[in-house]
């Protein structure tokens, strides 16, 4: 997934962040982290995010942050907002919420 | 008396002064827990004192009293103005009792002892009442007997649920958020922050592992077993810490260091969730500074927490040193509190004594230095006698206090007088922070008294006709001070029914005061009522009316070389300015002389100096650039011998708003002084404040520029009105 030469680059997950890929998706997530001096995060379509998915977005955020890279999630699905809200941790995400009117309601 | 009793009466007093002040400002509306905890503490070290020096009546009293304060800080019961009455009762019971103390009296009084049983009845039935809203609450809050009086409460309403995962959460099928989400069956949350500290690096984070922790302030009716058993099916892989609302600041401190995280790093994050209160926070860390240094007087090497916590490798070094910082202010605050220190008022006041003869030394050095004409010698003195200076005003101002200790008094003061007297009254006190001389302060405290109770037994109208003239129903007292060209002003107004000036004309005719004939100003006829002898009020209270208040107050304001006034508008209010010097003892003076008499006018007075040209023969006025300036002669007036001078000079005085003219020969300059009282053959000599020595050794009689501005005032509406009568 991930293309060396990029200084910016998009990541799109389309498979659920939970337990059972948590092996596969942090690898894919550093991966795409160190390869890039910017990265956006597509997760809108993931469908199923559990708290092994959360620590895996908090590890690449911190991960960004340690070698002064931009990580931005540009899109959310709901799964995953409801837990980075439930967990009170969007402002330390520090990305621009966009809710689909329609899923929301 | 035994020294230690005195001590302790002495100590005693001042923490019910601390005690009461805090009750009032909880009265009016101080929701602020640290003025609640303020007056446990006073309370406790009451009661902790007299338990040393083993004066069991105020020792067993003040501990009724302590328990309800106790609750009252714990929010178990509402403060309500009966509470506060009952209260303050107590205060005034103890103050009973301290005063048995200070007179020698050390066995209890059986009376006393019937009055306080009363008191304490009292008290103790807003202790009874709570005790079923608490029964419901976990064990944790039951069963304390005593707590340290910084220890205090978290006003926090929510549970304080602490938890750190295990490694293994997640392997095991179990996940933090069904815990949570399963938690809101019970409740809600109110604030819940996440935790990732311990999550390793990038490399070693095993993404099958959980390394979350959170902490979560949880507002539920649910108790402790409830909240808890969310938590069974993790709860040998987690570390869970509850606790239940309205925990001691003790309890959280003891949470933030049992945590694995850092002591500020979790300190923040309770105080930013708000389950403490900054305050709160820096109480529990001086709490913990406070326990160090207890053990450190214990002799005992106590190791700093922070140390231990570093070796434990728990925190950071630089994280220890910022809360060392907070620590150290905690500390010097109680420490400017311990840079006071008593000092015996007559060693005090030797001090001034001593430094008063040096002044007058020194200028008597000055003087001899000059005529020696030596240069160095010269230099010499005025570098001594500018440190002389430097001396006298430092050590004057050890006897400044400020006045706001005596306001504050008011407070209750007007408190109760207002609930007697069935009125609606409110104090505002502007200017606390304005010094004067230790000694005026002291005897300031009766005639102000008599002025507010005063403004609000006569001044403040019952509500009913408060109402009808279109006022607020709450009457208005307003205690004022400030500094005004070398003297201190302190007023006391009211928004009250102002003085019936026809009234008091009457009256004072019936007295004898005025003829029937006289014309007065209506500044004139309110200042009737400082004569001798009078009253206005139909009806006498118990708190004034019996006509010998008014004139007592102004005794007392002259003996302190003072003045007071009283300006009223009928139906909108008076006000009684007071007018005093401020200080007693030491002046800066200008210098003058007639013949061969020195005279001095304190410098403060003085405003201008000019020659006296034209001499107006009958007449003593002069025009100072369109002003009439009445004036005195000091020849004609101490009845000095001889003829006066070609070139005479007026000194301009003024003493609150008039200003008059006092003429002299000779002008000599600033001269320093100190104020020797004239004795008491001389005490109804009107014109004179004192006398001084002066560096010759000759006698200076210092000019009571006051009385002086008002003979020349009077002495020239006299002759006006003589003319007057004669014209007509």
């Amino acid at each position: 997934m991930s293309d060396d030469s990029a200084e910016a680059g998009r990541l799109a997950f389309d498979t659920d962040l939970t337990i059972y890929h948590a092996l596969e998706a942090k690898r894919r997530l550093l991966d795409a982290v160190h390869s890039r001096k910017a990265l956006e995060l597509d997760l809108s379509r993931v469908g199923e995010m559990d708290t092994a998915g959360f620590q895996l977005l908090v590890l690449a955020k911190r991960e960004a942050q340690r070698l002064g890279r931009r990580l931005a999630i540009v899109a959310h699905s709901p799964a995953v907002l409801e837990v980075i809200e439930f967990y009170n941790m969007v402002a330390y995400f520090g990305d621009p919420v966009v809710i689909p009117a329609a899923e929301r309601s | 008396m035994d020294e230690i009793f005195s001590v302790f009466a002495i100590e005693a007093r001042e923490q019910l002064e601390a005690l009461e002040n805090g009750l009032m400002q909880i009265e009016q509306g101080d929701r602020d827990p640290e003025t609640i905890n303020a007056v446990f503490r006073a309370a406790h070290t009451i009661k902790g004192a007299s338990g040393v020096v083993e004066i069991a009546p105020i020792e067993k009293f003040t501990h009724v009293l302590e328990n309800v304060l106790d609750r009252l800080r714990n929010g178990e019961i509402e403060v309500g103005g009966d509470l506060i009455s009952a209260l303050l009762q107590g205060c005034d019971h103890i103050g009973a009792l301290l005063g048995k103390i200070e007179n020698g009296e050390v066995e209890a009084d059986p009376e006393m002892q019937s009055a306080g049983d009363a008191i304490a009845e009292r008290l103790r039935a807003f202790t009874a009442a709570p005790e079923a809203a608490t029964a419901g609450l976990p064990d944790q809050q039951e069963g304390e007997v005593e707590r340290d009086g910084a220890a205090g409460t978290a006003i926090h309403d929510c549970w304080h649920i602490s938890i750190r995962f295990g490694r293994d959460v997640l392997r095991n099928g179990m996940d933090p958020l069904a815990f949570l989400r399963y938690l809101l069956s019970l409740g809600e949350v109110a604030h819940i922050t996440t935790l990732c500290d311990a999550m390793p690096d990038a490399e070693e984070m095993d993404p099958e592992s959980c390394y979350l922790g959170f902490e979560i302030n949880f507002r539920s009716h649910a108790d402790k077993d409830k909240i808890e058993a969310v938590f069974d099916f993790c709860r040998d892989q987690c570390e869970l810490h509850i606790l239940p609302p309205h925990s001691k600041i003790g309890d959280y401190m003891a949470l933030i260091e049992a945590l694995p995280e850092e002591v500020m790093r979790l300190g923040e994050i309770l105080v930013k969730s708000g389950a403490l209160t900054r305050e709160e926070l820096d109480q529990g860390l001086a709490k913990q500074q406070t326990a160090a240094q207890q053990a450190a007087a214990a002799e005992q090497q106590a190791p700093h927490i922070g140390a231990i916590l570093i070796e434990a490798r728990m925190v950071q070094p630089e994280i220890v040193e910022a809360a060392a910082v907070k620590q150290k202010q905690v500390g010097e605050k109680k420490a400017a509190e311990a840079r006071l220190i008593r000092v015996q008022a007559d060693k005090l006041d030797h001090l001034i004594d001593l430094v008063g003869k040096l002044v007058i030394a020194g200028a008597s050095a000055n003087l001899l230095a000059q005529k020696s004409r030596q240069a160095t010698l010269v230099e010499a003195t005025s570098v001594l006698s500018r440190l002389v200076e430097n001396i006298r005003d430092s050590a004057l101002q050890l006897r400044m206090v400020q006045i706001g200790e005596t306001f504050n008094r008011f407070h209750r003061v007007v408190r109760d007088t207002s609930k007697e007297l069935g009125k609606e009254i409110e104090l505002t006190i502007r200017g606390a922070e304005t010094e004067l001389d230790k000694t005026v302060v002291e005897k300031i405290g009766d005639p102000l008294m008599h002025l507010v109770r005063n403004a609000m037994d006569h001044g403040i109208e019952p509500a009913e006709l408060r109402a009808a003239r279109g006022k607020p129903a709450v009457g208005q007292v307003e205690l004022q001070a400030y500094h005004d060209s070398g003297s201190i002003v302190i007023e006391v107004s009211d928004d009250g029914g102002g003085l019936p000036k026809e009234k008091i004309r009457r009256k004072a005719i019936d007295r004898g005061i005025i003829g029937a004939a006289q014309q007065l100003s209506e500044q004139e006829i309110a200042n009737l009522i400082f004569e001798p002898g009078f009253s206005t009020a139909e009806k006498v209270t118990n708190l004034s009316g019996r006509g010998v208040g008014m004139d007592v107050v102004r005794s007392n304001i002259r003996a302190l070389r003072g003045s007071v006034e009283v300006h009223s508008e009928e139906g909108r209010g008076s006000r009684f300015t007071i007018r005093l010097p401020l200080t007693l003892a030491i002046i800066d003076g200008f210098l003058v002389g007639v013949e061969k008499s020195s005279y001095v006018i304190p410098l403060e007075m003085v405003v201008e100096c000019l020659e006296l040209k034209e001499a107006a023969v009958d007449r003593n006025y002069l025009n100072l650039r369109g002003e009439v300036l009445p004036f005195v002669r000091l020849r004609e007036l101490f009845e000095e011998t001889g003829a006066a001078p070609a070139r005479e000079n007026v000194v301009v005085v003024k003493s609150g708003t008039q200003k008059a003219g006092v003429v002299v020969d000779v002008l000599h300059g600033e001269f320093q002084t100190v104020i020797k009282p004239l004795g008491a053959l001389f005490r109804h000599l009107r014109g004179i404040a004192g006398s001084t020595i002066l560096g010759s050794g000759d006698v200076a009689l210092i000019l009571d520029v006051q009385a002086l501005t008002q003979l020349a005032a009077s002495a020239e509406e006299r002759t006006l009105a003589a003319a007057d009568s004669r014209v007509r």
